[in-house]
């Protein structure tokens, strides 16, 4: 199985500026100062190996939008936010423009989440089809409203492609695109909607705009055992604990800290923090990182979990 | 889980031991309440020293903010002092250094807090 990040970001897209470009420039070029890098073989060796990931490359801007790829005919996608954009245009440059089928598991229906399929081009195009599932009564309403007048020129009827809407419930087992999958309900306004999906033996979470109540031991129990034994936990760690226990409580979104105490108690083999508070720059992000293996380290028991940031066109092997 | 207390002028100090996580938040939190609620009546200072404290987790944190929460609601302080090194470090990677009063040592959070506190643990 392999998991592949089109969008990480959380709550609305970014873009780097250019005062951020400048920096990592100048901290790359004084890290370059004599180092002979006068091939593009030498300077590429270079920004891959010897430049820290801040420097060299950028977590991305785009809202939320992970594919699990199972090597089977279909695309298997969860949520539709900015990164879907880019999803599409990869499918249509690299497959051609039709013949495509894909399963959308939906967290929820907010804005960052759906902002993506207005600008999704298999779905105008005729030939392809487009299974998109979720929990929530307006699935359909959500991405036929966003798709309309005020909100956008070209209406929902004129997209090309076949579209279907398909309710699933929380806490049952369906068998789609050769996934084991389960929806599991989250803590978020509006509520949200974790997906653990399992293929050939390997399990990932999907578990985004989800707060944890730590205080009621039933609903930690509960999360634990969606959790148990993934391979892979996607994680929304949007917030600082400090933060989502205080003046964000309620806001609908987790911690790196509280990340890492689920995933021990589930044994979790990896965690990937996700849905990245759009404020933070790359460096930002890369030491919420650090700090977030540093806590796994001194807290870990008899079991490791390896833990790893989300970043635009992160590829994760299963 | 019994907290040990200890009144330095009009200064109450506590002393939690061992770990406060899943299985000892619920026990933390009781056993704060009293001192609190004193603290009401008192408009006075509670410092928690968890010199003996070697593990906190998010729900021990989220015990120590609405201890916080309570205390300011009341006009009352409230500071911790005395992390070890990993609890420290788990104040710092969840930001809790942020919003609560942190100090090195039990004598310089009484010293920050209160004057005639300081000079009682000093008589002590």
């Amino acid at each position: 199985m392999l998991v592949r990040f089109w969008g990480t970001r959380g709550s609305i897209p970014v873009a780097m500026t250019s005062a951020e470009v400048k920096r990592k420039l100048v901290t790359a070029l004084v890290a370059a100062a004599g180092r002979g890098l006068d091939t593009p073989g030498k300077a590429r060796a270079f920004v891959e190996w010897e430049l820290d990931f801040s420097v060299s490359h950028t977590f991305g801007g785009n809202s939320s939008c992970v594919q699990i790829d199972t090597g089977g005919p279909d695309y298997v996608l969860c949520d539709l936010g900015s990164g879907a954009r880019v999803l599409g245009n990869n499918v249509l440059a690299t497959g051609g423009p039709s013949g495509h089928r894909f399963h959308v598991f939906m967290s929820h229906l907010h804005w960052d989440h759906i902002m993506g399929f207005p600008f999704f081009m298999p779905a105008y195009l005729p030939g392809n089809h487009v299974r998109i599932y979720g929990c929530h009564d307006a699935l359909e309403e959500a991405f036929r409203r966003q798709n309309a007048a005020p909100s956008f020129p070209v209406d929902f009827s004129r997209m090309g492609a076949r579209i279907e809407f398909i309710r699933l419930e929380p806490e049952r087992d369906y068998d789609i695109a050769g996934l084991r999958v389960r929806a599991k309900r989250q803590h978020h306004g509006g509520d949200s909607y974790g997906y653990r999906l399992e293929h050939d033996g390997k399990v990932v979470v999907y578990s985004t705009d989800s707060e944890h109540k730590q205080d009621d031991p039933e609903e930690v129990k509960a999360f634990v055992e969606f959790f148990r034994e993934a391979d892979l936990v996607i994680f929304d760690a949007q917030y600082s604990l400090a933060d989502a226990v205080s003046v964000k409580e309620d806001w609908g979104h987790s911690s790196n800290v509280v990340g890492v105490e689920m995933c021990q108690l589930a044994r979790a083999q990896r965690l990937c923090l996700y849905h990245h508070e759009p404020i933070f720059d790359d460096e930002r992000i890369a030491t919420l990182l650090a700090e977030t293996r540093r806590l796994e380290e001194i807290t870990r028991g008899d079991h490791r979990v390896e833990v790893q940031a989300a970043y635009d066109g992160l590829e994760i092997t299963l | 889980m019994e907290l040990i207390s200890k009144r330095f002028a009009d200064t109450v100090v506590l002393f939690p031991q061992g770990r406060v996580d899943h299985a000892t938040a619920e026990q933390f939190k009781a056993a704060l309440a009293p001192h609190l609620a004193a603290g009401a009546t008192g408009g006075g200072r509670l410092v928690i020293d968890m010199t003996g404290v070697e593990y906190i987790s998010s729900v021990g944190l989220r015990v120590l903010m609405l201890a916080s929460k309570q205390a300011k609601a009341q006009g009352c302080t409230l500071a911790v002092c005395g992390l070890q090194p990993v609890v420290r470090e788990i104040f710092e990677i969840s930001r809790f250094n942020l919003v609560l009063p942190v100090f090195p040592t039990l004598r310089e959070a009484l010293a920050a807090l209160s004057t005639e506190a300081l000079t009682a643990f000093g008589a002590a």
